[in-house]
Formats: C-alpha cells, sequence, structure tokens
C-alpha cells in the first residue's frame, strides 16, 4: 500500500506538539537535577545564514569578506564552508523545535535567537553552564583553503565573544582553533584566552595534519602555560578514503565519529606529547565512551610489544589516557550493566568523565542518562555531571539552571511543516 | 490490580477519531497518547523507553524493509506503508503502533493502557 492509498493515517503523522523538552523538565525535577550544577561541556548551535552575516562584517581578509557577502546573500552559509550530506534527521523522524525547519514559539526578549534557544534548552535540562561549539565548523577542517578556514574561525570568535556571549554569562565557549594555519590558530590562543567566557580551545578532528607535528608546538606550549584545555571534537568525513567504503549514514558515523579521534589520540600518545607539555590539559569530545577500553587494551598490549618504538613514553598509554578527559555522549547504553561499569571503572570516569548533551543535534543525551546509572554514587553522578567540568575549566559555577514554565516553547508543526515562522532575524 | 483500582478516563467522542488521530490526555501527571490505528484505539504513556522522550508527540514512519532476490543480491529497501511505526521525536526509537513493541529490540515495550468504547465514547483506564 503506497501512501496515497493511505493517505489519511500518514497525513496525520506530524501534529501540533507541546513543548519537546518538556519530559526533560520533568525527568530533572524529578532527580532533583536542578539543585546542584550541571555543566554541559558540548552543545551546538545551528547557524542558520542570518547569523554567519552577522560575524562577515569580523572578517578580515577582504577577499574572503566579499565571497562570504555574497555567497551568504546570494545561496547559503553552507556555500562558503562546504557542505556535508545531511542525513542526520533521519529522514525527518527527528524533531527539535527551532532547527531542521521546526518552528518554535520562544517569546523575544531581545536577546539573539541563538542565546534564547540555547538558553531554554539549558532551563528544561536543568544545565547551568553550557560550552557551545557550531555545528557548522565541524567540517572546516576539510576546507581546501586554509586562509579561508582561519579567516572565519577568527571572524567567528570575535563575534562570539563581542556580539553572543556578552549577552549570558551562562554560555561559554571553546574556540576553534584553525589547524591547517598553525600562525593563525597561535594568534586565536593570544589574543582570545584572557576572554571571560573563553574556557578552552577546540580542535575539530576531521582534518589531515598530524597533530604531533613540531609546528603545532607553539600552541600546545601556550596552552598550557594558560593552564586552559584544548579539545577535539569527533566527526566523521564520509569521503575519507576508508569511510567511503561504507554506504550509510549509520556507518560512517558510527566509525568516524571514533577514529577521527583515535587517530590524533594515538599521535599524541606514541610521540609523547603528554610527555613533552605534561600539564597540557586534552579533552575528547563526541566519541563516547566504548572505544576507550578498546584504545587502552589495544595500545598497551602493542606498546609492551614495541617499547623500543615509543621511547617518548614513560608509562603505559592507559595511563597517560587517564589523565585525559572525556565527554560522555554518545553514551553508549545498550550492554548489559557490567560492560558500562568495566568501561567506566578502566577510564576512571569519576574524574575523568564530563558530561556532554550534544543538544539539539540527533543523537544527544539528557542528563538524565549519567544520573540514572546504578552503580554511580550520589557523589560520582555530580562529578561527571558537572564537578569535573568546574574542575577543568577552573570557573565557578555562580548562576543556575530554573525549571521554565510549563509551555515556554511549542513546536508548531503540521505535516511536518512549520505552522508559524520560526524565530530570528 | 482489580477493577474496582482502575480508573476510567474519558478521553472523547470515537466520532472524533480518524484513522490516526490522537489525542494526549493528562491522568494525574502522567501523559496517555491515544490513537486510533485501524479501526481500534491503542493508548501508551508519553515516555519513550529510551531516554524518556515524548514518543506519543512523534510521527508515523512505514517500516522499511531491506529487499533481497532469490541469489541474495539486494535490491534496495522499500516502505511497508501497512506496519506503521510511532517514532520518537528525541532520537527516532521507532515502535510498531498496534503493540507498542520497539521495532530494534522486540520485548521491549512502551507502557500501554488499555482502551473502551462505551456509549460512543472513547475511555482509556490507568
Ligand atoms: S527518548 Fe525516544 S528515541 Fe530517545
Amino acid at each position: 500500500m503506497s501512501p496515497k492509498q493511505r493517505p489519511d493515517f500518514y497525513d496525520r503523522s506530524s501534529v501540533p506538539t507541546g513543548n519537546l523538552l518538556a519530559n526533560a523538565r520533568k525527568q530533572a525535577l524529578a532527580r532533583g537535577l536542578y539543585d546542584f550544577p550541571i555543566i554541559d561541556v558540548d552543545a551546538h548551535h545551528r547557524e542558520d545564514t542570518a547569523s554567519w552575516q552577522g560575524l562577515i562584517p569580523y572578517i578580515e581578509d577582504d577577499a574572503i569578506r566579499m565571497f562570504a557577502e555574497d555567497v551568504t546573500r546570494r545561496e547559503s552559509a553552507a556555500g562558503m564552508m562546504g557542505l556535508e550530506i545531511r542525513w542526520h534527521s533521519n529522514s525527518g523522524r527527528i524533531v527539535r523545535p527551532g532547527v531542521n525547519g521546526f518552528a518554535d514559539s520562544l517569546s523575544d526578549d531581545g536577546r539573539d535567537p541563538l542565546v534564547r534557544r540555547t538558553i531554554w534548552a539549558m532551563d528544561e535540562m536543568a544545565i547551568d553552564y553550557t560550552i557551545l561549539f557550531p555545528t557548522a565548523m565541524l567540517f572546516l577542517g576539510l576546507h581546501p583553503q586554509p586562509q579561508v578556514e582561519a579567516g572565519l574561525a577568527r571572524a567567528y570568535s570575535k563575534w562570539l565573544t563581542r556580539e553572543i556571549l556578552p549577552q549570558d554569562e551562562r554560555i561559554k565557549t571553546m574556540l576553534y582553533l584553525p589547524f591547517n594555519d598553525p600562525q593563525a590558530a597561535l594568534r586565536i590562543v593570544e589574543d582570545f584566552s584572557d576572554d571571560p567566557a573563553v574556557v578552552g580551545f577546540m580542535v575539530t578532528s576531521v582534518r589531515y595534519k598530524p597533530v604531533h607535528s613540531n609546528e603545532f608546538a607553539p600552541i600546545y606550549a601556550a596552552l598550557q602555560e594558560r593552564n586552559m584545555p584544548l579539545a577535539f571534537h569527533a566527526a566523521y568525513n564520509w569521503n575519507d578514503q576508508s569511510l567511503s567504503l561504507l554506504n550509510k549514514f549509520i556507518s560512517a558515523h558510527a566509525l568516524g565519529f571514533t577514529t577521527s579521534n583515535m587517530v590524533h589520540l594515538t599521535n599524541m600518545l606514541m610521540n609523547g606529547i603528554p610527555e613533552r607539555f605534561p600539564r597540557l590539559k586534552l579533552l575528547w569530545v563526541e566519541s563516547g565512551l566504548a572505544w576507550l577500553p578498546f584504545m587502552m587494551q589495544r595500545l598497551d598490549n602493542e606498546y609492551l610489544m614495541r617499547t623500543a618504538e615509543a621511547p617518548a613514553l614513560t608509562k603505559l598509554p592507559s595511563d597517560y589516557m587517564r589523565d585525559m578527559w572525556y565527554s560522555s555522549q554518545p553514551m553508549e547504553r545498550s550492554a548489559k550493566q557490567s560492560v558500562m561499569e568495566a568501561t567506566f571503572d578502566i577510564m576512571d570516569a569519576e574524574r575523568t568523565l564530563l558530561y556532554s548533551s550534544d543538544y539539539p543535534h540527533w543523537d544527544f543525551d539528557a542528563p538524565s542518562t549519567i544520573y540514572d546509572l546504578p552503580f554511580l554514587t550520589e557523589d560520582a553522578k555530580r562529578r561527571i555531571l558537572g564537578g569535573n567540568a568546574l574542575d577543568l575549566f577552573g570557573f565557578k559555577a555562580e548562576s543556575s539552571a530554573t525549571p521554565p514554565d510549563d509551555d515556554a516553547t511549542v513546536t508548531a508543526t503540521e505535516h511536518g511543516e512549520p505552522v508559524a515562522p520560526p524565530i530570528g532575524p | 490490580m482489580t477493577e474496582r483500582e482502575r480508573t476510567q478516563v474519558r478521553v472523547g467522542p470515537v466520532a472524533e477519531f480518524r484513522d490516526g488521530d490522537r489525542r494526549i490526555i493528562d491522568v494525574g501527571g502522567t501523559q496517555v497518547g491515544v490513537f486510533r490505528v485501524d479501526g481500534r484505539f491503542v493508548a501508551y504513556e508519553n515516555q519513550c523507553a529510551h531516554q524518556g522522550g515524548p514518543v506519543c508527540e512523534g510521527q508515523y514512519y512505514p517500516r522499511m524493509e531491506a529487499v533481497f532476490d532469490d541469489t541474495g543480491r539486494s535490491l534496495g529497501e522499500r516502505a511497508n506503508y501497512d506496519v506503521p511505526h510511532l517514532v520518537c521525536p528525541w532520537h527516532s526509537w521507532e515502535y510498531d503502533i498496534h503493540t507498542g513493541e520497539m521495532v530494534g529490540l522486540r520485548g521491549l515495550k512502551l507502557r500501554a493502557f488499555q482502551t473502551e468504547q462505551k456509549d460512543g465514547d472513547v475511555y482509556v483506564i490507568v
């Protein structure tokens, strides 16, 4: 039977819905999550073209700025950064208010829609502070023009720190470092590390320069000196030679989001970056947790046979890994509990694990995913949800999320189409 | 649970439900989605078995099927519109709307409630 033969049923598939994060708020209230600090170390904004137009005046290079002005006026922001293939919403099955063409009806309080949407989601999930990262820049490391990567990264840093972050102190950032131009990356560290909303720096892992290369040494030294974390955010490059063998998004995503970080972590370890920069704080973002027992066992096992090949190391690779930090999402929860417990144990999760939501992306995790783990003590839950991040990033939690009104926002959709215009410019 | 302890909650007139129509009602803080599917009514708690998302506010998608020929070659995938799934809007876990069963993990089910029709109205028993 085709949808044409059964139009009524499937036409009634999309209904006006209530607040799509209301259940997260109920979970938070039932668990007392509003009572202690929760820090989300990786949430995202999906910049619409209007946002990118806002940062264009900050592009310093005339040619890149003129190109960006034109392409965002006539086409879209994706036109300047490169397009990825967008299977993420699972052919429309995933719904997020205010993104992916779905409308919302957030009230206008004069602040940028990006700020309002972010704070709304944080309040619903009882998140006190969030570290925000731009979705569209996850793939910018693949841009064939290093000067465009560097120019956009710098413009984004200025726009975000001058126009967006001052609007709410609960939103922080780890600024994008354009690693294809190490000098430009170093300048961003030097110029922005004093900004109170900048709590660290981020390298997107989909890129093809080895991170142990000597040209990055000045960046690692500068970060170590400033005591600021460097995060590596996983993603996938479906055009990568290995991943291009995979014919499905599920496959490229499942593997790419781990292998992209595995490669950089392995280079870091085997080349002794933790020995050369012993106070450099490294954080690995969005590879989940199941890769960690694998990596620890795999690298230790080979290191013991081939110690001579990694002479910079003075201890096991897994020992260095337990001196790093890891974001939790997407936390694999499908195995039996003992497997998860072993994972938490081998990575010393009570010290090294930081909660991340990844909201509004398709595989986001609510804070309850951590809080409901039966084998963690209350103290461990609170450390993972917030305490570890506060220690790592070194800021004080002074504000707190409050549960918003029941109908703070509505996803107004019918038949898959927004019924009200999306907010924003 | 004995007959006496159950609460009958009126959802609305049967005539107001066309095939695929739903209504989400609040019963003492529990949200229950009531759906009319193929002439009968099913009711589930508006809480997904994955992370507790609002599954009853999700969309209907047909079951997807892989097509192979006799020689083991893949001929692509097709949508079977006769088997509608209710898809949670948070991360797209899919449930057979007739049974509430999670299609990727048979045996895992949405919390279901009985429905009854009486004098032209549909009731949910909670
Ligand atoms: S909560 Fe329903 S799919 Fe995750």
